[in-house]
């Protein structure tokens, strides 16, 4: 699994996320990337050839393995963490066809009004690239879409690990009985342990993503209820652009130091 | 995803940090992260084959493992690392806000050029102020983490050193069971290494907070000494604001339009830079 490309995309989508977002995709990449390979693939490396039944009967073991681990906690958390980060390549698209109009309009309206020079033209594709777009309008809609499928794909991912492996905690001892196994047969976990260590690690760091993507939602929330207080006061009072009043105060706050 | 970018993220926090700062992560990548994947994964690495028990009892040399290593060193220094370095990004993110609200003052007060916005990029901020704070948390996150870490380690393995038999009797075993750890004295070796370097490394971080104490304690008696009437002000954000908007114009070459002159005491915008 190539992370570092990943981690590549994701950053690239980095500048136009809020800085809920920015702490979202450090905690993504330290505490969860980050130990998945570093640590937890070493600790479930031997999970199949140390998974020893009490028996000589050939075949039991696969069977007795498959039964009790249909989908192991590596490869899970590979496909929630890819899961969990694909919704910012809407924001990615959206921002790419955003650009991508301006440009054409850009080099329309340029072609319209005649002769404008190569260098101002080239200094206006150069911000259009560089640009932080702020997120209003249809990409606020965009990204708070991306939000709602991250959260629902961290909690549908969770909620399948739960239900697959009856909790958080790898036993010692599971005790099997399909066929070829003759009896019951007593099968144990190699470093349950440690298993149960990196799956509650793995399950917090989740968790605080999950808290991390609401508050996020919560503030985009926010900040659309006060941008329609604030235009909606606008259109009732006939005052200066809350722009403009900024730069007044900043001018007076200047004009204090003289 | 690898030690090496994760040592590409933290080393960008370095450019501000103190001197001491930077041996710290030097100790760290070097002694720590390099002696981890280099030797002790290696001497660690057939850990669960090589332990090897005195039956054929199925299950019972898995049981007996999981008994006396409930987790790995390896993965427990591994998750140490990636913890303590991680407050170093508190201070990283909070550079990258001073950036982002200095950017925003020069473009609302118009003078959003290319090479003010790439000076900005480049500037390297004084430990003082909000920052101070920041950078003291950071280091204080970072001795809290060492230590529960050398804790969590004494109790699991309460004597640093690996013994060479342990005897077990939990089931499936049948009855006390003599069990064999594999390279009990290189890992003993890297054990110590680790530990006493884990100490060097709390060491470092307890001088680099005196450091900064004392940087600001000194500070703040010369700042006193110079002037003999200090306004101080609160620490509300617009008091903050105004500090940026004055140091910006006081570094501006542009410094002919807005004349920094002398005022009255009770109008002075002067603080103790730590605090």
């Amino acid at each position: 699994m190539s992370w570092p490309l990943l981690y590549a995309q994701l950053f690239a989508v980095n500048r136009h996320s809020t800085s809920l977002g920015k702490v979202w995709l450090s905690v993504l990449f330290i505490f969860r990337v980050m130990v998945l390979v570093v640590a937890a693939e070493s600790v479930w490396g031997d999970e199949q050839s140390d998974f020893t039944c009490n028996t000589l009967q050939p075949g039991c073991e696969n069977v007795c393995y498959d039964q009790f681990f249909p989908v192991s906690h590596i490869r899970l958390w590979c496909l929630q963490l890819v899961f969990v980060s694909t919704p910012t390549l809407l924001v990615a698209m959206h921002v790419a066809y955003r650009n991508h109009s301006d440009k054409k309009r850009l080099l329309q309206g340029s072609g319209r009004s005649g002769f404008l020079s190569n260098k101002s033209q080239e200094e206006e594709l150069e911000t259009l690239k560089t640009r932080r777009l702020p997120i209003a309008g249809a990409l606020w809609w965009t990204y708070a879409c991306s939000l709602v499928f991250r959260l629902l794909f961290e909690g549908g991912f969770m909620y399948a690990l739960y239900v697959v492996y009856d909790g958080f905690q790898m036993p010692r001892l599971v005790q099997c009985d399909q066929w070829p196994c003759p009896n019951m047969v007593d099968c144990f976990i190699s470093r349950p342990t440690e298993k149960t260590v990196f799956t509650v690690f793995m399950a917090t760091a989740s968790s605080i993503c999950i808290v991390l993507n609401m508050a996020e939602l919560a503030y985009l929330v926010a900040k659309a209820v006060t941008r329609g207080f604030r235009s909606q006061r606008k259109r009732t009072s006939c005052s200066r652009t809350s722009r403009e009043k900024l730069q007044n105060k900043t001018n007076q706050k200047l004009l204090v130091l003289n | 995803m690898n030690w090496g970018s994760f040592y590409a993220v933290i080393s960008g926090v370095n450019r501000h940090s103190t001197g001491i700062g930077r041996v710290w992560l030097s100790v760290i990548f070097v002694f720590r992260i390099l002696v981890l994947v280099v030797a002790a994964e290696s001497v660690w690495g057939d850990e669960k084959s090589g332990f090897t028990c005195n039956t054929q009892q199925p299950g019972c040399e898995s049981v007996c493992y999981d008994q006396y290593f409930p987790i790995s060193h390896i993965r427990l220094w591994a998750l140490q690392l990636i913890l303590v370095s991680t407050p170093a990004l508190l201070v990283a993110m909070h550079v990258a806000h001073r950036r982002h609200i200095d950017k925003k003052i020069l473009k609302r007060t118009g003078r959003a050029s290319p090479k003010e916005l790439e000076h900005i990029k480049n500037q390297k901020f004084q430990i003082t102020g909000a920052l101070w704070w920041t950078y003291m948390i950071s280091i204080v996150f970072r001795i809290v983490l060492e230590v529960a870490f050398l804790y969590i380690f004494y109790l699991i393995y309460p004597d640093f050193k690996m013994v060479r038999l342990v005897k077990c009797d939990s089931f499936p075993c049948p009855n006390t069971v003599d069990c064999f750890v594999s390279r009990p004295t290189e890992k003993t070796i890297f054990t110590v290494f680790m530990l006493a370097v884990s100490g060097v490394c709390v060491l470092l971080n307890l001088a680099e907070v005196a450091y900064l104490i004392g940087r600001a304690c000194k500070r703040c008696s010369r700042g006193s000494e110079e002037e003999s009437q200090v306004a101080w002000i609160s620490r509300g954000l617009s008091s903050y604001r105004q500090n940026e908007i004055n140091q910006l114009i006081a570094d501006h070459p542009l410094k002919s339009k807005f004349t920094v002159t002398k005022k009255s005491p009770s109008e002075k915008v002067e603080r103790c830079s730590a605090f």
